[in-house]
């Protein structure tokens, strides 16, 4: 009991921070957003014809640059199990590069690279396509997909590194195609981390500010960017607050929601590894 | 195809597997030397073939090319007289056991068993008859719905096993499947193994580089060395009748006399001359100069008068190691002190160390074995 009540005193540290800088503030918001007692701010949300249209850009955003995440990530993260260690520092420093990058740097060059005349359009234009990705939706998911892209390498590189590859032997020896291996055997145990990496992206997206604001049509603009415009033009902060809750009420629910689909898938990973340890003992 | 256990018969070994024949089969990676190197073997129908040798000897990479996870380099590999060589391993129709088990960890104990019978599109009640089948001939019956997880590596590898015979192979290949468990365990699954080809009658090839097993297990067993056949034959065969010395020094102990033999037909070593009897030179040995001349311990005495059909040589007690059941005498032989051995049964005298004594053997249990 005293060993655990110890083990306590070291997060306590964490919690306090966590507890000022989090949660007071978000009983402050909380208590705004229902000032005077009212649920007048939350009603207004659905009726004001823009927070709903907003969210739906913002889902179907988010939800874009996921596909495109988990897309680009698999045969990435799956390369990188396949390679010598050397190869593989180079791949995980190459998608963590924009991670390094100042924000403000990374969000201009993309402003430079898909606006009128550059090299993007200029490449279209070569087949007779004005196609100008600055200022729609799609430049803006290509943008976040890039940055977004190690939140789902990460998880995915280290559940499929996990798994045991002559297992795909086996489920060849026993009759399957290696196209067929792969789904029967290998897919459903990278789900897992196929799962975290759709949480993560997909959370992160959700809260997006600057890449949108820069690289995005001001008329098409998400959450982050709404609140922005409560908070610091309208200093609506009763709004801004009932918004906020809106949000975060909504992706609790998602991560819960894809917590269980994704509890038990991981609990199986976390059983696939055991007897492979036990081999090497 | 041969048909799954039949359990009306239970006795009667049913000889229905695959010839399996290796014909000049070659595997090079490039390196030094190929990994496989010109292997020629036929494993009869219903036999159980064990490759036998030492780490990196070639027998792992024979295993996966008969099973089709390598390509050949050069030569061929025929079942039942069909040529395989170019067909991809899914469609070999054989059951394979790894050390690693290998069991689908997110399919329960039924689910892996039936894994190849969906494969193979069986209907949903022939393919529960089947597995409840073969469950209960591993002794598994009732742990259908664990996961692997939740078994114990004795139980994960009689699943593996399950798995690996429910769908009727050509062949059953095995590829150190016992390396995993502990001693006690390995003697259990090594009796239902034996059982279970028993009961199969399929074709069994097993890979170890443990000697023991592969003596209690194998009808045949190919000794590798160096991706090369050393020798082919019985258990009986590789001990009693060794052909090159790596036999016999690879399966079980040897004293070896390294030297070459006179014209007259007998043996020099040092200042001995030992009579040799023809039947004991290896035919390997006949053909080549390089030979030597080996005696297990369990063949040498170290008492008594040395009888008129035996060799002897002198030596020196160097240590006594107390094995339970016997003991073993650590011998140094002839004047250089050759490091050598003989076993002392229960009645034998009480020898110590640093006695001098005369080591003796019968002339028949000696063997002249190439060294090259």
């Amino acid at each position: 009991m005293q060993a655990k009540a110890k083990q306590w005193l070291l997060v306590l540290p964490a919690l306090a921070l966590l507890a000022a800088v989090l949660l007071v503030p978000l009983g402050r918001s909380l208590k705004l957003s229902v000032a005077g007692g009212s649920l007048e701010h939350y009603k207004s949300l659905f009726t004001d014809g823009v927070t709903l249209t907003v969210l739906a850009r913002t889902a179907a955003t988010a939800a874009v640059v996921t596909l495109i995440a988990v897309l680009l990530g698999y045969p990435y993260a799956y390369l990188m199990t396949r390679v010598e260690p050397r190869l593989r520092g180079l791949l995980m420093v190459i998608v963590l590069v924009p991670f390094w990058t100042s924000v403000m740097a990374r969000n201009f060059a993309w402003v430079i690279i898909l606006q009128r005349g550059g090299p993007v359009n200029s490449f279209f234009r070569l087949f007779g396509w004005d196609l100008v990705l600055y200022q729609s939706v799609a430049g803006v998911a290509i943008a976040m997909s890039q940055v977004l892209l190690p939140f789902m390498v990460l998880p995915l590189f280290s559940a499929l590194s996990g798994i045991d590859r002559r297992l795909l032997l086996a489920a060849r020896g026993l009759g399957s195609h290696p196209v067929r291996a792969f789904w029967k055997v290998y897919w459903p145990l990278s789900r897992g981390g196929v799962v975290a990496g759709l949480i993560l992206v997909f959370t992160l997206s959700l809260g997006f500010y600057v890449t949108p604001a820069l690289v995005g049509a001001p008329q098409q603009s998400l959450v982050a960017q709404l609140l922005g415009q409560r908070t610091t033009q309208l200093l609506d902060f009763e709004g801004a607050g009932a918004l906020g809750m809106l949000v975060l009420v909504v992706t609790l629910a998602l991560v819960a929601w894809a917590n269980r689909l994704g509890g038990t898938i991981s609990a199986i990973g976390l059983v696939a590894a055991a007897p492979a340890k036990g081999a090497r003992s | 195809m041969p048909t799954l256990i039949s359990h009306t018969e239970p006795t009667a070994p049913a000889r229905t597997g695959t010839q399996i024949r290796l014909a000049g089969v070659t595997k090079d990676y490039g390196l030094a030397a190929p990994a496989v190197d010109d292997v020629s073997l036929t494993i009869e129908p219903g036999e159980f073939m064990t490759l036998l040798g030492p780490s990196g000897s070639g027998k792992t990479t024979t295993l996966n090319l008969i099973a089709g996870f390598e390509t050949l380099t050069a030569g061929s590999i025929a079942f039942d007289g069909t040529d395989v060589s170019n067909l991809p391993p899914h469609k070999r129709n054989l059951g394979m056991l790894f050390q690693n088990y290998a069991l689908f960890p997110h399919l329960t104990v039924a689910q892996n068993v039936a894994y190849p019978l969906r494969e193979r599109k069986l209907a949903k009640p022939e393919i529960a008859r089947k597995v409840a089948e073969v469950l209960e001939l591993v002794q598994l019956t009732g742990r259908d719905n664990h996961h692997p997880a939740q078994l114990s590596g004795g139980q994960q590898q009689r699943v593996a096993l399950a798995r690996a015979i429910v769908f009727g192979p050509n062949a059953l290949l095995l590829d150190e499947p016992l390396g995993a468990l502990d001693r006690n365990l390995r003697g259990t699954l090594q009796a239902e193994i034996h059982r279970i080809h028993r009961e199969v009658g399929t074709t069994f090839v097993f890979v170890t580089h443990d000697q023991e097993e592969a003596m209690n297990l194998s009808d045949r067993i190919a000794l590798f060395n160096n991706g090369r056949i050393e020798q082919v034959g019985t258990p009986e065969d590789l001990y009693q009748r060794p052909e090159t010395l790596f036999t016999a020094t690879f399966l079980g102990d040897s004293n070896v006399f390294d030297a070459s033999p006179a014209p007259d037909g007998t043996f020099a070593w040092e200042d001995n001359i030992w009579t040799v009897d023809r039947s004991t030179v290896s035919a390997r040995a006949a053909a080549g100069d390089h030979v030597a001349l080996v005696v297990r311990p369990e063949d040498v005495r170290l008492e008594g008068a040395v009888p008129a059909d035996a060799n002897a040589v002198t030596a020196t007690i160097r240590d006594i190691e107390y094995m339970g059941a016997y003991r073993t005498a650590v011998l140094a032989l002839g004047h250089d002190g050759v490091a050598g051995r003989a076993r002392l049964d229960a009645l034998a005298a009480d020898f110590r160390p640093g006695q001098a004594v005369t080591a003796w053997w019968p002339v028949a249990r000696q063997h002249i074995v190439a060294t090259l």
